[in-house]
């Protein structure tokens, strides 16, 4: 098997909770990414959804070091990136990129358009002599369906779908190998979501991008996943190829999961069956014993509620991590 | 006719068919409400017209600027003046015009024969007071029940809205409750005083997608529960899909179609509202095809074209198209349509 370009293994991110003004101590501990493991091929795209508070976001962040992790391991293009410090990161970090939700946040209001693309090239000392930035910048506009003509704008002047653009043309000046897109169209109106999911797949066609794209959209992460892993809780509760997870999923979480996401067909929604659970996501600070879905789950018996079920291969590039599934 | 299907698992039961009334229980008629910004006034809603039969479930979709939530919050009368205003229009409520009412007469009838569910459930309640209070608040006012009449009857709504442990819960702060609990404590006030129409803005946005369909399928059961019509204002067109009995669809300020719900997915007839749903990736949809999306950006309002507001990013647009603005008609039995290919 060739290597993937990066691998997650046992990854866990703990927040610590402090308490007090003035003598500040530890109160408790947010396990927002509680021992996740999985890899990521060149040129293909992992969907990690889940809800508000499973630890997608953390995952991302932590995959690409722009946090530290608690224990783990990650390594990015065979190299061990777990314990590396800002310095040794650095040359690194041209290679993965971020894409982040919020289209209105993240660029700077005082830069040109120009500017903020080609802030990371003078970075990374890579900008090179006037005129070739000038190029490199038009064509990085045109690869995202922006106007080059448009370089001496501000972000103020461009819409959220144009915005997102900007971001991901930003991303895409260091040409990496790697882009974490954290919820990168849910901020954007319906009819400018599907622009937007094309041009990231458009781009990974043409230059061989890997994506670890994150979202509550189950149904823009099938669109865009080749596998999709689906988070509960700082888990990854189940992963398998896209068709596969949709068709046939195995875990109780994954299933309700996809029975609450409302089908845009009336005639559909009137014969599907609906599966939907009670309850809402328990806290991180103190997640359930046993299988942390257990409180929810419409099929827990004893042993969900005192072991920890781990996440086992099914076969083809599946696995689940659930009694009803565990291995004979 | 009202020929209203609702649009339900097979597991749900009965109340299959809303009622049909003889005259509609809202009565939307040229609406038009402005708004002054600093670049002229903007008709954030522009001749707006619309019918809610009584028990049935209306969806107003739209995007962001479209028009919908400023339709929702000109029925109740809370736009803030200045700098909006209800410039033109009626809103029939039982066949009286609500913008004719005086203020006091107004509030007598918010949360009590209307009710209004909003998007954040955080803002929309008051951290001070307990969520018994609040739930109790409309009975005591309105019905003019005692405090421990109310607060007993909030306890009783409370458990309607599957809360556990209600006692507690009545006792407890909104700031004690996650996103979900609130969610369906706004809904027990809404349902407080049994309205005959409620307005629900948005109101799982904010939500995970589980706790969105519990708290749908919990407002849609209740509402039939008491015969409460529901307008419910999403951009989702699966939640449209799943819930509305009819579609009201908007595009700046406007209304460009409405049909009942199977007819506008089945023969989505305007080009916007056909643009919409390519665009959007179905869960049971082809992952090999690429997204058809709707190109260009929505209108800037206060700079309107004189023609289709909708016209700059319609792949089918002619120069007619350009210069007048279609007006909205019937092109079928309760299927109307504002473009001028459609007739």
């Amino acid at each position: 098997m060739t290597q993937p370009l990066l691998r997650v293994d046992n990854l866990k991110v703990h927040f610590p909770v402090f308490k007090g003004a003035v003598f500040q101590h530890e109160v408790a501990t947010v396990r927002a990414v509680d021992g996740v493991s999985f890899t990521l091929a060149r040129g293909e795209t992992l969907g990690l959804v889940g809800e508000s508070g499973c630890g997608k976001s953390t995952t991302g962040l932590a995959a690409i070091r722009m946090l530290t992790p608690t224990s783990g391991r990650i390594e990015f293009e065979g190299q061990d990136i777990s314990t590396l410090d800002k310095t040794q990161m650095q040359p690194l970090r041209r290679r993965m990129q971020m894409v982040y939700q919020d289209p209105y946040g993240s660029l700077n209001p005082r830069m040109k358009v120009r500017d903020i693309i080609s802030e990371p090239l003078e970075v990374h000392g890579l900008a090179g002599e006037r005129r070739a930035r000038a190029e490199k910048i038009a064509q990085l506009m045109q690869a995202v369906g922006l106007l080059p003509d448009m370089a001496d704008r501000y972000p103020h002047e461009f819409s959220g779908g144009q915005r997102q653009r900007i971001g991901i043309a930003r991303a895409l000046a260091l040409e990496p190998s790697l882009i974490v897109c954290d919820e990168p169209v849910s901020a954007l109106d319906v009819s400018i979501q599907a622009q937007v999911v094309n041009v990231f797949v458009d781009l990974q066609q043409r230059l061989g991008l890997a994506y670890l794209f994150i979202a509550h959209d189950l149904a823009v992460v099938r669109h865009v996943s080749n596998r999709i892993a689906v988070m509960y809780l700082g888990r990854i509760v189940e992963i398998a190829p896209r068709d596969e997870i949709y068709r046939t999923p195995l875990h109780p979480y994954t299933q309700a999961l996809l029975a609450a996401v409302p089908v845009a067909d009336p005639e559909v929604e009137r014969a599907r069956k609906r599966v939907t659970i009670s309850g809402e996501i328990p806290s991180a600070m103190n997640p359930p014993s046993g299988c942390r879905f257990h409180t929810r789950c419409p099929h827990a018996f004893a042993r969900c509620r005192t072991d920890d079920p781990p996440l086992v291969g099914m076969g083809s590039g599946r696995a689940a991590a659930c009694h009803l599934h565990a291995a004979p | 006719m009202t020929q209203a299907v609702t649009i339900e698992s097979p597991t749900a039961t009965e109340g299959a068919t809303a009622r049909i009334a003889p005259q509609p229980l809202l009565s939307v008629r040229g609406l038009t409400t402005r708004f002054r910004t600093e670049r002229g006034t903007v008709a954030a809603v522009d001749d707006v017209s619309f019918d809610v039969a009584v028990g049935e479930t209306l969806a107003i979709v739209g995007e962001s600027g479209s028009g919908k939530s400023v339709t929702a919050l000109s029925i109740l009368r809370l736009i803030p003046d200045p700098p909006g205003r209800i410039e033109r229009g009626q809103i029939l409520f039982g066949g009286q015009d609500l913008l004719k009412l005086t203020d006091a007469e107004m509030r007598g009838l918010r949360g009590n024969r209307i009710a209004m569910i909003f998007q954040e459930p955080m803002s929309s309640l008051n951290p001070a007071l307990t969520v018994g209070m609040q739930v109790g608040e409309p009975i005591n006012q309105h019905r003019r029940m005692p405090w421990s009449g109310a607060l007993a009857k909030a306890r009783e709504l409370l458990g309607a809205v599957r809360m556990s442990d209600v006692e507690a819960r009545a006792r407890a702060y909104p700031h004690q409750f996650s996103g979900g609990m609130r969610q369906r404590a706004m809904i027990a006030m809404a349902l407080a005083c049994e309205p005959q129409l409620i307005i629900a803005d948005e109101p799982t946005t904010a939500l995970d997608v589980t706790v969105q369909a519990q708290i749908l399928d919990l407002l849609k059961d209740l509402a039939q529960g008491v015969h409460s019509a529901l307008i419910l204002i999403t951009h989702d067109l699966g939640v449209v899909a799943r819930y509305a009995d009819r579609v009201v669809v908007m595009y700046a300020g406007r209304v460009v179609e409405s049909a009942p719900a199977r007819q506008l997915y089945a023969q989505p007839r305007h080009p916007y509202t056909r643009g919409l749903m390519a665009s959007v990736p179905r869960l049971d949809g082809d992952t090999g095809k690429r997204l058809v999306p709707i190109e260009g950006q929505p209108p800037n309002l206060a700079a309107l074209p004189v023609g289709c507001a909708f016209a700059a990013r319609c792949p089918q647009a002619v120069d007619a198209c350009r210069s007048a603005r279609p007006p909205l008609r019937e092109i079928g039995p309760q299927h109307q349509v504002a473009c001028i290919l459609e007739s």
